[in-house]
Formats: C-alpha cells, structure tokens, sequence
C-alpha cells in the first residue's frame, strides 16, 4: 500500500504478545497467580504487552470487571493492549479505556455470537500501544513465538570447560584453548575466543560466530568447520564474524 | 572457622609441596595457627619437605577412617610452634579419601585453626578434586611454561565448577596465581612465557612471583622450608605472598631481571 503522504507511512507488521486467558472471575486468585508467575521471570513480563481473553470466563457467564482486570494488569506490571472474546458491555469499558478489541477472532468463537461488533475494526480506538496490524499480530500467536532466552557467561571459560546454550550464547570474558562452547544459534564472545566454538549445532545454517579476539582453535556453524590451522592468518588476533555460505565458513573481519 | 587454602596446579612438579610448605610456615611464622595436609595419598612428600618425616606415627587416611584421632596425626613443627602437620598415608592411595571423610577432618580442624593449607596432588582425579572441593581461596601454581599454563587453565575450570562453593551456589573460590621458576633473563631472551603472556591466558588475581633459585632445591633437600631462609630470593618471594594475602601492600618483585649496574656488581647471582 503505497503511501506518499511525506509525513507518515503505513507498513504491514507482525507483533507478538501474550495472550492472557482468564477461567475465573476471582481477582484476589488471578493477581496472586499472575505475581508468581511474574516472579519467575520478571524481565521477561516487565512491561509487556498483554492481550485479555475473557472467552473462558464468558463461556461459564461469569462476571467480570474489565476495568478493574486493566488496572490489575497495569499493576503487576503489564500493558493490556487488547480484548478479545469480550461481551457487549466488556468491549465497551474496553472502548472506553482506549484498548482495541479483536473481533475476527469470535467470528470462530461459537459461544459468543450474540455480539452486534462483529465489523468493528480493531484499530479503530487511539491507543498508541499497538502498531497497525492488530488483526495479524493476534493470528500469528496461536503457534506461540518460540523465544529461547541467550545464555550469558560473565565468567572465564576455562580448559575443559563446555557450555551449551539451547539459543544464543553471549560470552563477555575469555573462553580458554580446551574450552568449548555450543549454541543452537549464534555465538558472540566479546573478548578473546581461543576454545571451539560451535554455532547452530542443530543445523541452523543461518547462525553466525562473531569475536572480538579470534584465535580459536576450531569453528563450526551447522556441522561445517575450519581448525586453527586452517584458518586466514589475516583475521587472527582480531574481530571477526563467521557465517556460513554455500557450506564454505567465511570469516570476514569487523571494522 | 578456617580459612581453608588449596594449592593446585593441574601439573606436577611445578612446586606445590614446595609452596604448601612455604606459606603454611609464613602464615604460622606471622602469629596464624596452621595446619597443612598432605592430599597426596601414596606418594607422601609434604613431610619431607617440613623436615618430619621421621616423626610420622598417623596419616591422614587414619584419621580418616577413625583409626587414629587428630590430635595424634598432627605433627607440630619443630620450628613454629603454631604449625601442624597432617600428613598423608603412603601405604594407600587416592582411593582411600572420600569426601565425607575429607569433610569431617576438615570441620575438626577449623574449630581451633585459623589457616588450612591442602596441599593438591597433580592431576585432576579424586585426590586433586578433594583437596580444592571444601578450599575457600585456591593457589595455582603455574610455571612459566604453556603445559602448565594450560593445566592451570583446567584447574581454574574445576575449582569454578565443582568446588562445594560452586555446588552450594556460594561466593566463588578466589583464585590466586603464583607464578614460580621465573626467570627473568630467560623471558628476555624469549626463552619463557612472560607474566603477560601468562596472565593473558589466565587473567588472575598475582599474588606472587618465585624466580627460579638455588635454594629452593637446597632448601627442600635440607626439610627447612626455603621461606625461613630468608636471604635467598625465593623465601623473600613467599614472604611477601603471605604478606600480600594477609592483606598487606607489597610491590611484585623478581618480574624485571636484576642484570645491569647489579650483576656487574654480584655477577648474577642467583
């Protein structure tokens, strides 16, 4: 959709967020379970963004207050950026606290059918809070994001050492000759890399190597690798990246 | 409660009896009460070194197993009152330590010991795990040389992986570097990995440099350890570690060769 409007553009995006599905309209029980939840992992839930899924609730006619969920969310720490499977007077107080509300979603919901806002467009409120695509963005969770958290290594890793991080590794100190270190995607040591490194050890030929120092004894991305002796004397000593191309490693220097 | 010191290196023969003996006399010889364990089940050589072997009745394996009592296994040291001896069996090997064992004695001898020194065995089997798995600081001694520096390297992994410390989630070991047998001349000539060159490998806390000395060896045939001969350049050298880890502000010495106005002077004596 081409804008020429000079001041702003319209772009077709994707947007993850969660999906909070309520079964029960007992406030006390949900801010409990939410702050244990939030416990677990704060950094990941700080400020994220939320979608509210009251189909369960309104399934079993149970009442519940919007407004008072929205500020509970906000409480805990949470950015309620959508309603869905709300009833008439849900999506009103929703409306109301400038939240969109998703609506192509109860098309498919059968329980739910009684509602007259079936049209309505979902980015029609003013909330800033969620880029254009709503719509999109609420379809793409179903197969939820597979977020795999980087591993962070802060301290030396010896000879003998092997670390293996189920996504990205990020090391910021020295990783010794006889130290291996593994990751299923990319693998960023932001000091001297002497050790091996492996990248996209479950084939992910899309995974990079990137050091700040290199003078490993032996690289690897998705199973092809180079040792030492292999390696460009040029590149050594200094930061590279590696990555792989028609299954020849490069490794090109960063400036 | 003890304070509880492993010396380890990875390798063997860089000087870690020697070492154990030294700043376990330093310690003791500045007011500390210290004990000093030999881990090297099966090849027994802290007591040679400390000058008692020929007052050896218990070891260690028989305190272990309850076949004698800690007080009847220690030795004190002839010169420093304040310095024990435990030493270890020669007739059993590694084997015979469990970490239960290890565990009690240690606990037994933190309640009236200020330092204990456990001296590692080489390697990385059960004796070496043992001595560093209970140790709140850890020397590593490295010789200026890439094996050692190497081992050292895997040592430093062990101690931050399967030390109780490491296990119970506690504030790591702190890893010191003890660097021996440095020569200053023969780094000059690039015949030896520098202090650079090792602590780019290592990156350590330095708490000392021992130039490689005649008097070590003299000193060790002799069972002084070489700390209490305090003109040769070695015992001031564990003099100022054990100095530099009680906390005192002591500059490194020995890093620079002394060759120039002085060894015209003293011929380069050693």
């Amino acid at each position: 959709m081409p804008n020429n409007l000079p001041v702003l553009e319209f772009k077709s995006s994707t947007f993850f967020a969660p999906i909070l599905i309520l079964f029960n309209n007992d406030i006390v029980g949900i801010e409990e379970a939410l702050e244990k939840k939030v416990k677990l992992a704060p950094e990941f839930f700080k400020d994220s963004p939320l979608i509210i899924d009251l189909s369960e609730i309104n399934k079993h006619s149970k009442e519940i207050d919007f407004v008072q969920i929205t500020q509970l969310l906000r409480r805990v720490g949470f950015f309620p950026v959508g309603i869905r499977g709300g009833n008439e007077q849900q999506n009103q107080q929703a409306r109301e606290l400038f939240i969109p509300i998703d609506t192509v979603r109860e098309l498919t919901n059968l329980i739910i059918t009684d509602e007259k806002n079936k049209p309505e467009v979902a980015q029609k409120s003013d909330s800033q809070a969620m880029p254009a695509t709503k719509q999109e963005a609420i379809h793409a969770i179903p197969p939820r994001p597979v977020y795999v958290a980087a591993t962070l290594i802060t301290q030396p890793v010896r000879s003998g050492q092997r670390i293996y991080a189920s996504g990205d590794l990020v090391v910021m100190s020295q990783v010794s000759a006889g130290a291996e270190i593994m990751a299923e995607g990319n693998i960023h040591v932001y000091n001297t890399l002497r050790g091996r490194a492996l990248a996209g050890v479950h084939g992910n030929t899309a995974a990079r190597i990137f050091c700040f120092d290199m003078q490993a004894e032996l690289i690897s991305i998705a199973g092809d690798y180079k040792t030492s002796e292999d390696l460009n004397k040029q590149t050594y000593r200094n930061p590279v990246q590696i990555y792989l191309q028609n299954h020849a490693l490069i490794i090109t220097e960063i400036v | 409660m003890a304070r509880i010191i492993v010396v380890t290196s990875g390798k063997g023969g860089v000087g870690k009896t020697t070492t154990s003996a030294a700043i376990a006399m330093g310690l003791a010889k500045k007011g500390h009460k210290t004990a000093v364990i030999d881990f090297d089940v099966g090849l027994r050589n802290l007591d040679l070194i400390l000058g008692c072997e020929r007052r050896v009745v218990y070891d260690f394996i028989n305190v272990i197993n309850g076949e004698a009592s800690l007080n009847q296994a220690l030795i004190r040291d002839k010169n420093c009152n304040l310095l024990y001896i435990l030493p270890a069996s020669q007739t059993r090997d590694k084997e015979a330590l469990t970490q239960e064992g290890v565990g009690k004695v240690l606990d037994e001898l933190s309640k009236d010991f200020e330092y204990i020194v456990c001296d590692s065995p080489a390697g990385i089997e059960k004796g070496a795990n043992l001595a560093l798995y209970f140790a709140d600081d850890a020397f590593v001694v490295t010789n200026p040389e890439i094996s050692s520096v190497r081992d050292s390297d895997r040592m430093l992994g062990i101690l931050s992986s399967k030390s109780r410390r490491a296990e119970r989630g506690e504030e790591p070991i702190k890893e010191y570097l003890l660097l021996t047998r440095y020569d200053p001349d023969r780094v000059k000539n690039g015949e030896m990995l520098s202090l650079d060159d090792v602590q780019e490998i290592l990156s350590l806390q330095l708490l000392g440099i021992i130039p490689e000395s005649k008097s070590v060896l003299t000193a060790s045939n002799a069972g002084v350890p070489v700390i209490l001969d305090e003109k040769s350049e070695a015992g001031q050298a564990y003099a100022d570690i054990v100095s530099r880890y009680l906390g005192e502000d002591r500059p490194h010495r020995f890093i620079e060769s002394k060759k120039g106005f002085f060894s015209k002077l003293f011929g380069g004596k050693k």
